[in-house]
């Protein structure tokens, strides 16, 4: 048999020893008994030294070729099998049930943390500093430094958790005022919730400890109309929608002139309905001039300073924003309540 | 306050315009309107009809049949008063008419036909009297329209009093017309009064004021002749329809007064009441007002007197023996002024809260007691022309306040309104409101009237708030602030606060909670705890919620305990007070801290624990790049394990405590459940500057971990080994940390894993291995010994 007849009768048995391996281990045998050192085209190629000429080269193509159509279809029949057990592996594979209630533990935040935030980045926004004030404070500072006179019925026994020590629990985030004054001075634009406390009976809509968040603004040249754009501008961002808000005159000791603020109502948008008893508009918060007494105790002078102050009822805006109806539950520790409140 | 605008529109000409804008008008401007009611509107073909004849109804004692005259004919009617007689005339309402909102159609009642109904003041909607069937004066047109008889129609409306605690001004229909005056432009008419110097003639009243400090002014004047007992209707529409209830003659005048004028007056019966001492006594006795109440009277309440006896509360009320009667036909009329505090706090311990000193406590103008008693005079002579007044004015005027004067500049306002209100509107607005009020080049000076100068306006910026609220908030022209562009500061406070609320929620599930700032003994007791000793609330609203929690934890396991039924496992959280004592300048030692409570059915309190401590780590960690350590302590409350309780500790300071919980309480808690708490110092917490962060390259060449498992006796804590590797190179002893730890015959068994590498080059295990046998040597002679 010449070499020719060789190489073709290696080819015949390799494509019926292809045919019949099975499995990757028959794959290597094979790959072994052509291939390999002593393999069959191994020994073809050691076989042509025997040759020369132009002879040598037509039969070294041969074998070449031979040996590459022996290791492409080795390798082929090599990923055929791979897909074929990967085939398998996906078929036989479980299938997971998406649709489980995986459980997701979730902690919750406090409606008042979640409210309270929403403002701070707002006012953040604004260029506003966030202030923190003890609850337990003096007398002057919740009331002399902040012009309450001293004969005012918010000074009596009856409204206000007096101390035993002659302190008071805060009746109103004013009561950090002149601090903030006199920690930052003027201009300042600072903004401070907080607990305040009131002596009185509670019911669905009554607590004695519930969260404000005051803000003051002060600067040369602060007006009535600043204060209005001002409030304006914030409560829609609070609110969401384009809030219309009316001043009213309202007496707070802090503040001359001091307003009682009305937005349109949200409910009926100032058409008129039960919740704004059908006057289109709902008292939100107090508001006003800062009074030159307090600028003067918190160190500003005001004749060449002025500024407006507001106080929002944040236990009021978060009963507002989630309908939550009995204040109560604010401060139950109610986890039923309370665990609703996932995420902001 | 109910305000009627029939009688406002005595004092100014509202024709023209309508009423309810206008009423709305004065919420934006002076005091917020509650409410509005139209008076009257429930009457339709309401006449005066004569009552022809009266006829027994045969089969009901009560029934009568009339023959009533409308007026346009004769009506048959059923009617059941008791007052009914033959030639009287009474509010007829026709059928299809109406009354009280109610139509009247022909009925048959007990058998006959009733075309009409004949009405009591109550039906009328004028009076609260039912007692019968209003007789109308006999000269009484028959057929005329009840509303044109009387002023039934009126629009009236009711102020927030809380809104006019700061104008003592508005407490009377005249200060409110003064108000609707400035609103619409139109001219306040003068009040009409009696020209009192007519009296100067004769005797003065022996009035003398003791009290110089709480009694500002008393002025009086004797009547006598008083024949009238009963007010005219008109009169008695009034005071019905501004809440106040007709009496007789004397004390309705008195009433009218003050809802018109503001100023409270006192008729005593002249027979009893001749002379007066305003005083305070030395000790306390007791009084009895005229709503026949027993009063216990102290040292601090200002009475008026009548020949050493008391016979009123000053200011507040009037003593029973003194008061106005039937057959009272003098009077000695009390027209004053008092302290305005020493009125509200005398209310406030006697709990009567009258019309009168609701008034006084907001501070009247001395000024107003004259003229109200030349107004009294105008009003009962015109009723009762047979008076006769006895004495001459008495006046003793204790105490003035001084006159306000204001100047300001015209670029005062500008700055504080920020919009351009005109000189002319502010000098309108300033005089129609009673104010005197100059203009000199850019100056205007500004006299304030009397009725505004008690506290109400005393700086220039009151006079703002006086040119703007009139102006109209609504006008204004609205415009952002021009400042400067400054960085914000955010407080660390604020930023700590928030950080670790995002932790605890996001990445420890916890629930957060709100509670109050004192213990609750209730909730306390449930859990087994004593309320510890602390500041004390003065007033508090139970005797359970007198003293302020010095620690977060009862409040927290109260929560924990109330809410075992919401889950097997859950934490929760307060940011929020305690105090810690007094200082020695007996100021309360108030913290902020952060309170966790953890429970479980699942899990061991060995878990829990260990969870507070990686909980608290990650706080440190994550909010200020610093580690914390732990070390036990003794417990310093109830609620506290002696065994199992910690200090948080950063550099020696304890900024907090965890601990499990003391038998007693853990019992009491929950059978099945475990449960454990902690508290950190969240104000020192926010003051500890973060650690910068320290940034070291990666190093190229891997590092050599080597566990060694190790064996403790008892007593023996990892805290104890750590000085075994304390003098290694932290350079090339990178970490060490824990793989397990478990018991096994009552040892501690502790695998620990020390990995080592270098910045520059590979560790090999003969480079490593003296430094792990110095560590074994030093653990060693620790206790330890290598678990085989």
């Amino acid at each position: 048999m010449d070499m020719k007849e060789k190489i073709e009768a290696l080819k015949a048995r390799f494509n019926a020893d292809l045919e019949a391996a099975k499995n990757s281990d028959a794959l290597e045998k094979l790959r072994v008994a052509y291939l390999g050192k002593k393999g069959s085209v191994t020994e073809l190629l050691k076989g042509l030294k025997d040759v020369s000429g132009e002879e040598k080269r037509e039969l070294g193509q041969h074998i070449n070729s031979l040996k590459k159509q022996v290791e492409e279809q080795l390798a082929g029949q090599v990923e055929k099998l791979k897909a074929a057990e990967q085939d398998r592996l996906i078929a036989s594979a479980e299938q997971y049930d998406v649709s489980l209630p995986i459980a997701a533990p979730q902690g919750s935040y406090h409606p008042i943390t979640v409210v309270q935030r929403q403002l701070e980045e707002i006012f953040s926004s604004m260029g506003f500093t966030i202030e923190d004030y003890p609850e337990i404070v003096t007398d002057y500072e919740c009331f002399e430094a902040v012009n309450v006179p001293k004969d005012h019925p918010a000074r009596d026994m009856q409204d206000t958790f007096w101390l035993d020590n002659g302190q008071l629990l805060k009746t109103q985030t004013s009561a950090a005022q002149n601090a903030i004054m006199r920690k930052y001075g003027a201009p300042l634009r600072a903004i401070f919730p907080g607990r305040c406390f009131r002596n009185e009976a509670t019911d669905a809509s009554h607590e004695n400890t519930f969260f404000q968040m005051e803000g003051m603004m002060i600067d040369k040249n602060i007006s009535i109309s600043n204060l209005i754009y001002f409030m304006k501008t914030m409560l829609s961002e609070v609110f969401e929608r384009d809030i219309q808000v009316r001043l009213r005159p309202g007496f707070f000791p802090f503040v001359e002139p001091g307003f009682e603020l009305d937005i349109s109502c949200l409910i009926c948008g100032g058409e008129g309905c039960p919740t704004c008893k059908h006057s289109g508009w709902l008292e939100l918060c107090p508001c006003g001039m800062i009074h030159p007494n307090v600028l003067r105790e918190g160190g500003i002078d005001p004749d060449e300073y002025t500024g407006f102050a507001f106080g929002l009822g944040l236990t009021r805006l978060a009963m507002m924003k989630y309908g939550i109806k009995d204040i109560r539950d604010l401060n139950s520790g109610n986890l039923k309540a309370l665990s609703q409140f996932k995420h902001e | 306050m109910l305000i009627s605008m029939n009688w406002i529109r005595d004092f100014v000409n509202l024709d023209g315009l309508e009423l309810e804008p206008l009423i709305r008008r004065f919420t934006l401007s002076t005091a917020e309107v509650e409410d509005i009611f139209h008076m009257g509107e429930g009457l339709r073909d309401v006449v005066a009809g004569k009552i022809l004849s009266v006829e027994k109804h045969p089969d009901s004692k009560k029934l009568h049949l009339l023959k009533v005259d409308g007026g346009d004919k004769i009506y048959d009617v059923v009617c059941g008063a008791p007052n009914v007689r033959e030639g009287m005339l009474v509010p007829f309402v026709k059928e299809g008419g109406m009354v009280s909102g109610q139509e009247i159609h022909c009925a048959t009642i007990a058998g006959y036909e009733s075309h009409g109904m004949c009405c009591s003041e109550q039906e009328l909607g004028i009076s609260a009297d039912h007692s019968g069937l209003m007789e109308l004066p006999a000269d009484a047109p028959v057929g005329v329209d009840i509303t044109r008889l009387y002023a039934i129609r009126d629009i009236v409306f009711e102020v927030d009093n809380k809104s006019l605690t700061n104008r003592p001004d508005l407490w009377g229909h005249y200060g409110i017309a003064r108000e609707f005056a400035a609103l619409t432009g139109r001219p306040l008419k003068p009040l009409e009064t009696v020209e009192l110097a007519a009296f100067d003639g004769l005797d003065p009243i022996d009035i003398q004021v003791l009290d110089k400090e709480l009694c500002y002014r008393y002025s009086g004047l004797k009547v006598r002749n008083i024949t009238k007992k009963v007010s005219p209707v008109d009169m008695r529409i009034r005071l019905f329809y501004c809440g106040s209830r007709a009496i007789n003659l004397l004390a309705d005048l008195t009433n009218y007064l003050m809802l018109e004028m503001g100023q409270p007056m006192h008729a005593f019966d002249c027979a009893k009441v001749d002379s007066i001492e305003v005083r305070r006594f030395d000790s306390p006795f007791t009084f009895q007002t005229l709503d026949g109440q027993e009063r216990k009277i102290d040292e601090n309440t200002l009475m008026i007197c009548s020949k050493g006896q008391p016979v009123a509360v000053a200011g507040i009320m009037g003593g029973l023996e003194s008061e106005i009667e039937d057959g009272t036909d003098s009077l000695l009329l009390e027209s004053a002024n008092f302290d305005a505090v020493s009125v509200r706090r005398s209310a406030a311990r006697l709990g009567m809260r009258t019309d009168a000193s609701m008034r006084y406590e907001k501070t009247l103008d001395p000024e107003m007691t004259v003229p109200a008693i030349g107004r009294f005079m105008k009003l009962l002579l015109e009723i009762d022309p047979g008076a006769e007044v006895i004495s001459r004015l008495t006046d003793v005027y204790v105490r003035h306040y001084p006159p306000v004067t204001l100047t300001f500049d015209k670029a005062y306002v500008d700055r504080y309104t920020g919009i351009a209100i005109s000189d002319e509107q502010i000098l309108t607005t300033l005089r129609s409101l009673g104010f005197g009020a100059e203009q000199s080049g850019s100056q205007f000076t500004v006299q304030v009237p009397t009725w505004r100068a008690t506290k109400d306006v005393t700086i220039k910026a009151d006079i703002i708030e006086e040119i703007t609220r009139i102006y109209g908030y609504d006008n204004f022209l609205i415009s952002t602030t021009v400042s400067p562009l400054a960085p914000r500061k955010r407080s660390p406070q604020n930023k700590t606060d928030n950080f670790a609320k995002d932790i605890l929620v996001q990445r420890y599930h916890l629930h957060e909670v709100h509670s109050y700032i004192w213990a609750d003994g209730k909730k306390s007791r449930a859990v087994g705890l004593p309320v510890e000793d602390n500041v004390k609330l003065v007033s508090p609203q139970s005797p359970d919620n007198e003293t302020l929690r010095t620690n977060m934890g009862p409040t927290l396991l109260a929560v924990l305990q109330e809410n075992r039924a919401f889950a097997n496992d859950f934490g929760v959280f307060e940011i929020g007070r305690v105090c810690e004592g007094t200082d020695h300048d007996g100021a309360a030692i108030e913290k902020k801290v952060l309170g966790v409570a953890l429970f479980s059915r699942t899990r061991s309190e060995r878990e829990l624990y260990f969870q507070l401590i990686e909980l608290f780590s990650t706080l440190g960690k994550e909010l200020k790049g610093t580690a914390f350590r732990f070390a036990n302590c003794a417990p310093t409350h109830a609620f506290q394990h002696p065994r199992n309780t910690a200090q948080v500790l950063l550099d020696g300071e304890a900024l907090g405590w965890l601990c499990t919980l003391h038998p007693a309480v853990a019992g009491k808690l929950d059978r099945r459940g475990v449960a454990v708490c902690a508290q950190l110092d969240m104000d020192r917490f926010a003051e500890l500057a973060p650690q910068p962060l320290a940034y070291r390259e990666p190093s190229r060449f891997p590092g050599i971990d080597v566990d060694l498992s190790l064996l403790l006796p008892e007593g023996v804590t990892y805290a104890d080994l750590a000085p075994a590797w304390q003098a290694v190179d932290p350079a090339l002893l990178a970490d060490v940390g824990m793989v397990d730890l478990f018991f096994q015959n009552g040892q501690k068994s502790l695998t620990l894993r020390f990995a080592f590498s270098s910045a520059d080059r590979t560790l090999s295990r003969e480079e490593v291995q003296p430094v792990v046998d110095g560590i074994l040597e030093n653990l060693t002679r620790l206790g330890a010994s290598l678990r085989a």
